[in-house]
């Protein structure tokens, strides 16, 4: 469970200044400098946030939210994605900006403190629960006491406490050994009201994040700007582990959420450690720790008429877990396992870019 | 794959195709109400192609004559015609379109959405008035019908929730789907006539809006078809 400590210690080092508009007496205040878990979610930061810029701000109902480039944050998606995700070369600390007032509801679900931040993570949970053991019978039938100590050791970033709760759940676990997938049982259960009676269903709870770019880029310090949540492709869909393949990696789970980004004969060409894909090209300038995927040549794409986009396919150029560049060859078992957030959902951020 | 095994979830691909079916059976036992549409947004590129696109029925204007109302409504109501299911005498809808001179009209845009989660069909929704402004959840609750409203009290945060649009990137409502597979089998399982799967699938999304309609108080009269 070391993996686990280590994404729980995970903290972005942020830098927050007060938005202009919002400033009432020059000089304007000096931003916080505040360390943000990366498990955590941004409007929980407002208790440590609102004594620095109190004297400041005219009286009202303070609605906090925060942005990044004016980029509006998704308060609930965990800190450490939004980092991973908007700032592809990272900064530290990372800049933003908050804001009191003027909350875009057009543009962000309303949130009304930690009571929504919780829901929220209470729901991803559920969802998670549902994804894993067909059902999601343990969240909602948790105590009361519980599920307060569960979101607060989430907020207060206590991994014992979380793992204590966590664990009477009974959420499933992956391994790489052979597992049947009791696909007939799970329906003769579900009119059981026997919590244990929970089937793994061999799917891991997602959520993929693909920023799609046009222009071409080396570094990642030449990646242009994000300025909009528009070129961000969210995908929420599981990936299920096959019971025939003895070690499923993280770059076949990659393959069948982007099947569009990997061409079939690459797949045949994969060693393990070598990575040595058919027709890859090789960046020098990359760090050898991280990889890159073949380049769609379009087979698969011609099936549907969206494919004259990408009819020279998209190149992967970056995925981001938890901060880190992991090998395409890991077990992807091992990473559903070690790197999920405490909703039990694998946040993957992954950079294309896209032909013109 | 017979009824009594199925586990009330259907996947995408039949999702795709009972979409097109319940589009067409609508139009044929519905013809009061304004069509289904299915969209296929362009930009959601990276995503598998039969996941793309899902129902869309909007500018939709519901209202329910109530007591404390006395509205001057005039009805465009086609239901006698319609043939109802045989034994169902609640045949008239409670929700019609109407046309109103002295209250404001509400818009609701329904948008009828594949949950790869829980593998069913999700309804967002959202509401607003003939300027654009949209609808809270606290307006939108006082629309509903009272047996939907209690629903809604006893657990504001399971029955209703607020989520951005898969598609469109924008706050939504939706009815959270994670009771909808056991109650789809049941009500595939409660019928005499034990129907044959193929029939379940078509079948699909009618019945599933058949039931996640009276929330809003729309009670759809359709002929299941042996």
């Amino acid at each position: 469970m070391e993996a686990q400590k280590y994404v729980w210690e995970g903290a972005i080092p942020l830098q927050i200044h007060l938005h202009e508009s919002q400033v009432t007496a020059l000089p304007p205040p000096p931003p916080a400098l505040i360390l943000a878990p990366r498990i955590g979610y941004m409007p929980l930061l407002a208790s440590l946030i609102k004594p620095y810029f109190s004297s400041t701000l005219p009286p009202g109902v303070d609605t906090i939210w925060f942005d990044y480039n004016g980029i509006p944050l998704k308060w609930y998606v965990p800190t450490g994605v939004l980092f991973d995700l908007l700032c592809p070369e990272p900064e530290r600390p990372w800049n933003i900006t908050v804001h009191f007032r003027g909350y875009p509801g057009n543009v962000l679900i309303p949130c009304e403190g930690e009571d929504s931040v919780k829901w929220s993570f209470i729901n991803s949970l559920k969802e998670a629960a549902y994804i894993m053991n067909g059902n999601c019978k343990n969240v909602m039938n948790m105590s009361q006491s519980d599920q307060s100590e569960l979101w607060n050791s989430v907020m207060n970033g206590n991994l014992e406490a979380y793992q204590r709760v966590s664990s009477k759940l009974k959420l499933a676990t992956f391994d790489d050994e052979y597992r049947t997938l009791c696909s007939q049982k799970s329906q003769q259960s579900f009119g059981e009201t026997d919590l244990t009676a929970q089937v793994n269903t061999g799917r891991v709870p997602i959520r993929l994040y693909v920023l799609s770019i046009r222009e071409d880029f080396d570094d990642l310090d030449e990646m242009p700007r994000i300025d909009c949540w528009e070129k961000i492709s969210y995908i929420n869909r599981p990936v299920e582990i096959h019971q025939e393949d003895t070690c499923f990696t993280l770059h076949d789970a990659l393959k069948t959420l982007l099947p569009e980004l990997f061409s079939d004969e690459s797949l045949t060409n994969v060693k393990l450690g070598g990575v040595d894909f058919q027709d890859a090209v090789r960046n020098p300038n990359e760090d050898v720790s991280s990889d890159k995927v073949v380049e769609d040549h379009g087979k698969n794409a011609h099936k549907h008429p969206e494919a004259g986009h990408i009819s020279s396919g998209g190149e992967i150029k970056l995925i981001r877990i938890q901060g880190i560049e992991p090998k395409l060859e890991i077990p992807f078992s091992w990473v559903a396992n070690n790197l999920i957030n405490p909703d039990y959902f694998l946040h993957i951020c992954v950079y294309v870019k896209v032909a013109q | 794959m017979d009824v009594l095994h199925w586990d009330g979830t259907i996947s995408v691909k039949y999702f795709r195709i009972g979409a097109f079916a319940f589009a067409q059976n609508w139009e044929n036992h519905n013809s009061g109400f304004p069509p289904w549409s299915w969209v296929c947004p362009k930009h959601h590129w990276l995503a598998s192609p039969e996941e793309k696109g899902y129902l869309s029925w909007e500018k939709i204007c519901i209202s329910r004559p109530n007591e404390e109302d006395v509205d001057q409504i005039s009805q465009i109501d086609t239901r006698e015609e319609e043939i109802s299911c045989p034994g169902n005498e609640d045949v008239i809808d409670d929700a019609i379109l109407v046309q109103s001179s002295n209250r404001e009209l509400h818009y609701y845009d329904f948008h009828i959405v594949y949950s790869s989660t829980f593998r069913v069909p999700v309804l967002y929704f959202r509401a607003y008035c003939s300027d654009g402004r949209p609808f809270s959840l606290d307006e939108i609750e006082k629309e509903l019908p009272a047996c939907s409203a209690k629903e809604l009290s006893k657990s504001k945060w399971t029955f209703i929730t607020q989520e951005e649009h898969p598609y469109l990137k924008r706050p939504w409502f939706k009815l959270h789907p994670c009771g909808t597979a056991e109650w789809m089998k049941l009500l595939f399982l409660s019928d005499a006539a034990k129907p044959k799967f193929e029939v379940v699938l078509e079948l699909y999304l009618l019945s599933w809006f058949s039931v996640v309609g009276q929330v809003f108080g729309l009670r759809i009269p359709f002929k299941i078809s042996n």
